[in-house]
């Protein structure tokens, strides 16, 4: 089982012609995903590995049926194509893109306010949902291959560091049912309360792994969300406890400022709602082993 | 990206928020000269650093003569600056700003800011200006106001009264005061901001409502849009060692420690310098070299770390999901014999190809250890610097 995406989700990518687009939309073709339709504006016509190419999302959702969008449009222009999916009442956009002005999120946040459309990221891994051992649904950038289907869910603002624990996973004999990459930005589409709402009410997952970081409030937000609803294990990690502060590590959303989004508070609020907090990534895997039983 | 006030009251001037007459200067002799052109008695002489507490640190000097401006200029002038949110490493005053004194009657607190729980620029305004925001809104939140600014009409009307009132201003007061927040906002969206902060905002023996200090900082996913704020860009306020990783297209921060970390990805490069903590041993920096960890990078990445004294060795940590761990392996031998490595080296490699990838690094010939997974990489460089 899983959440958001499965084995038969039909997807298009947006930006599906433009370098990165294409060099993961073939990996993610390559992965059995079914990747059915590519947008580019005024190339639409053409063919590309097999994948028609259409000028808007409307006419591309029309003509396949695809329900889920993949952004990969470069930042000054992905604004207008996360809103363009929104507007062509996708059921999910998944925006890759780094480097979006927070502004724009803002934006884009207030243009979907009403509309069904799910949204994820910008500036993340995306998210996959493997089904067999070298096949599923792959929307991002991830590795296919670490992955293997099983019943740990993962929700993640990182990108290697969901890997990590990815791996882990998979190397402790466990598998994962879907690994969501919420994103680095401040401003952004699901976040960890979504998620763990979606694991919790998703029969196919036992247990959940929650990777949070410095900045912002979220992760205290999702623990008292958790100590309410979630009844499944979940095992924890938060980076940057040594980060300094008012610095930018990385990520947009990676900055204490103002007293607040330490690495102390979010682990302190997790180990508050009996989460199984990790002081290094290096244990994820063998505590989701342990606390699954 | 932050600049300096002056830069922020040109600028927020442009908008029309009422700032004094001011002018920036590089010598004492410009700053002679600045007085004069003033032409009032009163003149304030301001160390232009990008940090605050500039007051506290005799950074900020009344001055009531041109050759005591002078003076002022010449003890402030190359010195290094410490206050409160530079570090104690402080900063070189570089330049200072020469404005027109005023008379001030009242302190006022008004910023905006880009709020993620809002996901739109919130106008945060307080009665008690000049004092540390964050300490009040600790010990007296009532004090503060937040109006949350729609992220596409900007600030409406009724907002800009609303703030006057809880700002304790009346009558014309209260009509400039409005003004001033909806100029501060209309900036603040044109320009991109992550931070407009006027602390304090002054009403004078004269009724007059203006800006006395002003900060901004600027949201860096947005300066391709702005070049003339990028011009804006003070070189000597950023450590030198950041300014080059950007020219690469690397996340680099410094830090204060001696083990210099080479990751991919951000979480995981703040994972790595967490793990080394833990570990006993202290991270020299933060450094994400993205998804381009070739050859090229790896060995701009390494002359970067090497050029802070402080490092004593190296771990990369490098989870290759595109890149391939042989990619990756070829890039560190290639890196390390090009800066002529002899710090001990770790090198934790996982992901596609990692069983070559490992061998390669092996078979180098060159003095480093190999580690499989994170934890283990930490403590064999702490052991290896020790």
């Amino acid at each position: 089982m899983s959440v958001l995406v499965n084995g038969e989700t039909k997807i298009l990518c947006q930006g599906f012609t433009g370098s990165a687009g294409l060099f993961h939309s073939k990996n993610s073709l390559a992965y059995g995903t079914k990747l059915v339709a590519g947008v580019t504006p005024g190339k639409g016509g053409q063919t590309i590995e097999g994948v028609p190419v259409f000028d808007t999302v409307a006419e591309a959702k029309e003509a396949t049926g695809a329900t889920v969008s993949m952004i990969y449009v470069p930042a000054p222009f992905t604004a207008d194509a996360i809103c363009e999916s929104v507007d062509a009442g996708m059921d999910l956009a998944v925006t890759i893109t780094e480097g979006v002005p927070v502004a724009d999120m803002a934006f884009v946040k207030d243009f979907a306010k009403g509309s069904d459309t799910l949204l994820l990221g910008p500036n993340c891994p995306g998210i996959i949902t493997p089904v067999t051992d070298d096949s599923g649904c792959k929307i991002g950038i991830m590795p296919a291959y670490i992955h293997k289907p099983g019943r740990v869910g993962i929700v993640s603002r990182s990108g290697t560091l969901t890997y990590e624990a990815v791996w882990q996973v998979t190397s402790n004999g466990m598998g994962q049912s879907t690994c969501i990459g919420i994103g680095g930005d401040p401003i952004k589409g699901l976040d960890f309360i979504e998620c763990l709402k979606l694991f919790q009410d998703d029969d196919g997952t036992d247990g959940i792994i929650m990777i949070g970081e410095i900045g912002g409030t979220a992760e205290e937000e999702a623990c008292e969300f958790l100590s309410e609803y979630v009844k499944k294990p979940v095992v924890g990690f938060i980076a940057g406890a040594t980060a300094p502060p008012g610095k930018r590590m990385g990520h947009a959303g990676a900055i204490i400022s103002g007293g607040k989004g330490t690495a102390a508070d979010k682990k302190a609020a997790m180990k508050k709602a009996g989460v199984h907090v990790c002081d290094t990534p290096s244990v994820l895997g063998e505590t989701m082993k342990k606390v699954l039983g | 990206m932050n600049i300096h006030e002056y830069q922020a009251k040109q600028l927020l001037a442009k908008f029309g928020v009422p700032v004094s007459k001011g002018i920036p200067c590089k010598t004492a002799d410009e700053v002679h000269k600045a007085y004069q052109e003033l032409g009032v008695p009163l003149a304030v002489v301001k160390a232009q650093i990008h940090a605050g507490g500039r007051g506290k640190a005799g950074g900020v000097k009344l001055v009531k003569s041109a050759d005591e401006a002078k003076q002022v200029a010449e003890g402030l002038l190359g010195k290094t600056l410490v206050t409160h949110q530079t570090g104690p490493e402080g900063r070189v005053v570089q330049t200072l700003y020469v404005e027109a004194g005023s008379d001030i009657e009242r302190e006022l607190y008004l910023a905006v800011v880009m709020d993620r729980a809002a996901q739109a620029p919130v106008v945060i305004a307080s009665a008690e200006g000049g004092v540390d925001i964050e300490e009040l809104a600790e010990t007296k939140p009532e004090a503060i106001a937040h109006h949350r600014v729609h992220p596409v009409k900007g600030l409406l009307p009724f907002q800009g009264r609303a703030i006057a009132k809880h700002l304790g201003l009346s009558g014309d007061q209260a009509k400039q005061g409005a003004k001033l927040v909806a100029s501060l906002v209309k900036a603040f969206m044109a320009k991109d901001c992550s931070l407009a902060e006027i602390n304090p905002m002054i009403v004078t023996t004269d009724g007059e409502v203006k800006a006395l200090d002003a900060k901004m900082s600027f949201d860096s996913n947005a300066l391709y849009r702005h070049p003339d704020v990028v011009e804006l860009r003070d070189l000597n306020e950023e450590d030198p060692k950041e300014i080059e990783a950007k020219k690469f297209d690397l996340s680099y921060i410094a830090l204060d420690g001696n083990i210099g970390c080479m990751v991919n990805g951000a979480g995981l490069a703040m994972s790595t310098m967490d793990v080394i903590q833990l570990k006993g041993g202290s991270p020299a920096n933060f450094l994400d070299v993205g998804g381009g960890a070739n050859k090229e990078q790896v060995t701009n990445a390494f002359k970067i770390l090497l050029s802070d004294k402080n490092v004593k060795g190296l771990l990369v940590n490098i989870f290759g999901g595109i890149m391939k761990c042989d990619t990756i392996a070829e890039g560190v031998i290639a890196a390390a014999k090009e800066v002529k490595l002899e710090l001990p080296l770790v090198v934790r490699l996982e992901g596609t190809n990692v069983e070559l990838g490992r061998k390669l690094l092996d078979e180098s010939g060159l003095d480093l250890q190999t580690a499989s997974s994170l934890d283990e990489a930490a403590e064999k460089i702490v052991a290896a610097i020790a």
